[in-house]
């Protein structure tokens, strides 16, 4: 069936560039597949899983939000941060859920609570990613 | 004519100088690796987002997003100031200073009402001295940038482009054009203007006309113009990072050839002493013999 030049770029670093044989992407308005010969596509990307298949494998990658470009059979996906699942610094993670969770719970007005949010959606799915390797 | 110890310590003076010049342009040129392979790893995001935002720009209206529309009465202004934290690096942060308060004094005198940004301490304390408003600053953080300062950076002004508190955001950094060669770089962050549709090759230029889009358009460009914001802002960081380091480098390979001529004209001036004093010590003895004999 053929396969898609996949490439996960960061500010920071490439984090992905491979063959892939199908990629799912948690878009804004839901998850997307994407397999070889996709047509042209441009979607925005929330926090969430991104998952794409090499040789018959599944791999898991953290992304922070961003961009999906899929344009002649090349995906790009743009990324604030993206990580595999065993970059995943899990300790790091729990304590970041922790205090997102207390500082949701005290809710006052000093707490800026669509930021805690968004901090608790990127910990809890960096967890979940981590649990998956 | 100095005394010969005179002399001699201030050929160890220099020598001392010239240690800590030299090692400084070996860390200068150490880091500045690192800052230019950052900025070669940036280099294939940020021109992917420049290509995407034209494309996308090309097919909306103009003034389809308030971050692209032009205001008609501007009557205040911010500047992000990148600069450095540390001096020693010869004109690199005057340069920028010069051409940021240069600036601001066109849009003073424009009647709109000035404020900075700063991130390094240099900038910082020269629009303090300078009088103008401060809207923050970020000292000590040159160092250690990440996409998460550009961030908290552009959040900031464009909350207060999109409050109606400026009407334009500029940022002024050091360019790193090439090693001898660091000119300061103003640009126009806000209203942003579209690049240039013709930077895309022209390949993909056909195959880009039947693009799905989700979501539509205007939505998918309100999410894509503050993180464009943000990679303007991130390469500024980066550029100015690298060409510190450069104009650190220069300065201090000058500083070190300087050291060098100062040693040698020193050393040529202990040697003149040493014979002087030899010699007057010679005819003091030769007259005394002749004396004796007398």
């Amino acid at each position: 069936m053929g396969t898609l030049q996949l490439e996960v770029v960061t500010p920071d670093r490439t984090v992905v560039s491979a063959e892939a044989e199908m990629v799912v992407c948690p878009g804004v308005e839901g998850e997307f597949g994407v397999l070889p010969q996709h047509v042209s596509l441009l979607s925005a990307l929330k926090v969430g899983t991104l998952l794409y298949r090499v040789s018959g494998k599944d791999e898991h990658l953290f992304i922070s939000g961003g961009f999906a470009d899929v344009n002649n059979n090349v995906m790009t996906v743009l990324a604030e941060s993206a990580e595999r699942a065993a970059d995943i610094d899990t300790a790091r993670a729990q304590a970041a859920r922790d205090r997102a969770e207390k500082r949701l719970a005290a809710s006052d007005d000093s707490v800026d609570t669509a930021r805690a949010e968004a901090a608790l959606t990127r910990a809890v799915n960096r967890l979940r990613i981590a649990g998956l390797r | 004519m100095p005394s010969l110890k005179d002399v001699k310590m201030k050929i160890v003076g220099v020598g001392k100088t010239k240690q800590i010049t030299k090692a400084m342009n070996m860390v200068a040129s150490a880091k500045l690796r690192g800052a230019q392979a950052r900025i070669e790893r940036f280099r294939p995001y940020a021109a992917k987002y420049r290509q995407v935002l034209a494309d996308l720009t090309g097919k909306v209206e103009e003034n389809a997003h308030p971050l692209l529309a032009e205001r008609e009465e501007k009557k205040s202004c911010a500047i992000v100031m990148v600069t450095s934290d540390r001096g020693l690096c010869g004109s690199f942060n005057g340069n920028i200073i010069t051409r940021a308060l240069g600036l601001a004094r066109e849009k003073a005198s424009a009647g709109m009402a000035v404020s900075f940004a700063c991130i390094g301490r240099k900038g910082r304390d020269a629009a303090r001295k300078a009088g103008y408003a401060m809207l923050t600053s970020y000292a000590d953080r040159m160092g250690s940038i990440d996409f998460a300062l550009a961030g908290s950076v552009a959040a900031e002004v464009i909350q207060g482009y999109e409050t109606l508190t400026f009407d334009e955001v500029w940022l002024v950094h050091g360019e790193f054009v090439s090693m001898g060669h660091q000119p300061p770089r103003a640009l126009r962050l806000l209203p942003l203007k579209a690049p240039e549709a013709g930077e895309t090759p022209q390949e993909s230029g056909e195959a880009r006309c039947e693009y799905v889009y989700e979501p539509r358009e205007e939505k998918l460009l309100a999410e894509l113009l503050p993180r464009y914001v943000r990679v303007q802002i991130y390469r500024g960081l980066l550029d100015t990072s690298a060409s510190e380091h450069a104009a650190r480098m220069a300065a201090m390979d000058n500083a070190t050839r300087n050291c060098n001529e100062l040693i040698n004209s020193l050393t040529l001036l202990y040697n003149k002493t040493r014979q002087a004093s030899i010699t007057s010590e010679l005819i003091d003895i030769v007259g005394g013999a002749e004396a004796l004999n007398g």
